[in-house]
């Protein structure tokens, strides 16, 4: 089997895939990038959290129309992860106004970008309504 | 005599399609144009800010010098994204203010007709096939279409179905709607790119960007430049009469950036910076949004055009839809907001921008705007928002003479 790569450092994979926060140890402010310092306190310590994977839709725009080599349409979203805010794609949704809604429960889920060279099996994620 | 400073000098360009023309060509028309409106000359100048954010390494201050009068004074090229024009505004202005110079010119030029989507894309595919993490994210692959979007249709989509959210009320139709005024206020606008009247139909109907931004939903690429030369109030009390019943008094002049907030390096977070410009504004000036009498505000979408209209607090918080729907933004309206047509049809050449947007209200405040002219007007305010962010408010006043 291959060995498995998250499409992003802050996309933890395994059993129970999840979205870890760098986390400010002196404000709490979240952020998935790598930090020099926190843009709240200007802090310098963080640990991580792991984030809740069901969450709800904050913002979406369904893109019809992007980039060269940008697959359309699919639906960006902001989804709240219990009181932290994530960007994802909504997946396994037909990218329509009729089934994306403002404060749709939705879920964390994974799918492969295939496989490298290397025999290395990259792992994005969206989120996908829960029913 | 005061600290005040005066607009002496504004013009803005014909925006659209300028193809036998380059951007120094069209900073001079706009430098010229506003030194002229002004009656004054580059001799008069202490200081040159300028700005075109798509050439922003290529010293476009100094090139436009050697066109028009290179006559040593400092320059300062600057780049803040679409807030570009009014931080070369607010540099003159800063200059001015500090006593170091008793007048300066500001240009804002941009080359953008053609240029199709900003923002998004990513890098490109290296030649071996392996996934390799990369970047701040630690990404292995283009994360633009993976991981939400990168490109300005759609991250102010959501920025406008973020308002829906919290507050409600928000459908496609009504953004279509704002889109619906804009373009028809542009058909006054002998100096829009675009100035063709839409039916809600037919914004509705035409080709979907970044839902609900529909193509005539989004601000349009252009050329264009805008130039302002500013004074302060001493030097303008030794001018002619004429030129001081023109000059139009800066009553705030304000730049903000965005404070952390939760979620603000999620979606980037147009609301804050806005509404701390706005307040600044509101307080240098001593007056508030009810003494407006027009607005020109950043409208690069649709969707946006919403969320100003609460961030400027040209209504309660939280009342943006029914704002909008009392019909209060029309022309004919309690407070006529981008009566130009704003960005989705005078067009938005970045940096020339925020000059323009001033170059409107002026145009308004002198008395001059023509067929399109809002009655008797004397206060306005101008707004433009840079992501990443930048935020420039102006509020301007009509001479009392």
């Amino acid at each position: 089997m291959a060995t498995q790569i998250p499409i992003v450092n802050y996309l933890a994979l395994g059993d129970q895939p999840h979205l870890v926060a760098t986390e400010c140890t002196n404000c709490g402010a979240r952020y998935f990038d790598r930090r020099n310092a926190c843009a709240g306190c200007s802090g310098t310590e963080f640990g991580s959290a792991a984030l809740p994977t069901d969450g709800e839709v904050r913002s979406f725009t369904i893109v019809t129309f992007a980039a060269p080599g940008v697959q359309v349409p699919f639906v960006s979203a902001i989804v709240d992860l219990g009181g932290t805010s994530a960007r994802g794609n909504i997946i396994n949704v037909e990218p329509t106004p009729d089934n994306v809604s403002l404060g749709m429960k939705v879920r964390l889920a994974t799918y492969s970008l295939g496989v490298d060279d290397n025999d290395v099996e990259a792992i994005s994620f969206g989120f996908e309504p829960i029913n | 005599m005061s600290d005040d400073i005066w607009i002496l000098g504004i013009i803005m360009t014909k925006f659209g399609k300028h193809a036998d023309r380059d951007t120094v060509d069209l900073a001079a028309e706009a430098a010229m144009g506003a030194l002229a409106d002004g009656g004054v000359t580059m001799k008069d100048m202490g200081i040159l800010a300028a700005g075109c954010l798509m050439q922003s390494n290529a010293g476009i201050g100094q090139q436009l010098q050697k066109q028009i009068g290179q006559t040593g004074i400092p320059v300062y090229n600057v780049a803040n994204a679409c807030a570009t024009g009014a931080t070369a505004l607010r540099t003159a202005i800063m200059a001015v203010k500090s006593g170091e110079v008793d007048m300066g010119l500001a240009v804002g030029v941009e080359k953008l007709a053609g240029a199709g989507l900003l923002g998004g894309g990513g890098r490109p595919k290296s030649d071996k096939n392996e996934w390799s993490p990369s970047g701040r994210y630690g990404a292995v692959a283009n994360t633009d279409g993976r991981i939400g979007t990168d490109a300005m249709p759609g991250v102010f989509a959501q920025v406008g179905m973020e308002y829906g959210h919290k507050y409600g009320g928000t459908s496609f139709e009504l953004f279509a709607k704002i889109s619906e005024k804009n373009h028809a206020h542009s058909t006054l606008n002998p100096l829009a790119a675009y100035s063709k009247r839409f039916t809600l139909d037919e914004i509705m109907n035409d080709m979907m960007i970044a839902y609900p931004n529909t193509r005539p939903m989004c601000s349009a690429n252009c050329d264009g430049a805008a130039a302002a030369v500013v004074v302060s109030d001493a030097k303008l009390k030794t001018l002619s009469l004429e030129q001081q019943r023109r000059a139009i008094k800066v009553s705030a002049s304000v730049l903000t950036t965005d404070p952390y907030e939760e979620a603000c390096q999620v979606l980037p977070n147009v609301n804050t910076l806005t509404r701390n410009a706005a307040k600044m504004a509101y307080e240098a000036a001593g007056i508030g949004p009810d003494d407006l009498d027009l607005v020109e505000l950043h409208d690069c979408f649709a969707t946006a055009e919403l969320v100003h209209y609460d961030n400027l607090m040209l209504c309660p918080e939280g009342g943006a839809v029914d704002f909008f729907n009392s019909g209060a933004t029309w022309r004919d309206g309690s407070m006529p907001v981008n009566v130009s047509g704003g960005l989705e049809s005078k067009g938005h050449p970045i940096a020339a921008t925020g000059i323009a947007n001033i170059w409107e209200v002026c145009h308004h405040l002198r008395g001059e705007a023509g067929e399109r002219q809002i009655q008797g007007a004397k206060v306005g305010l101008a707004h433009v928002i840079g992501l990443g962010s930048a935020c420039g408010v102006h509020i301007l006043e009509k001479s009392g003479l």
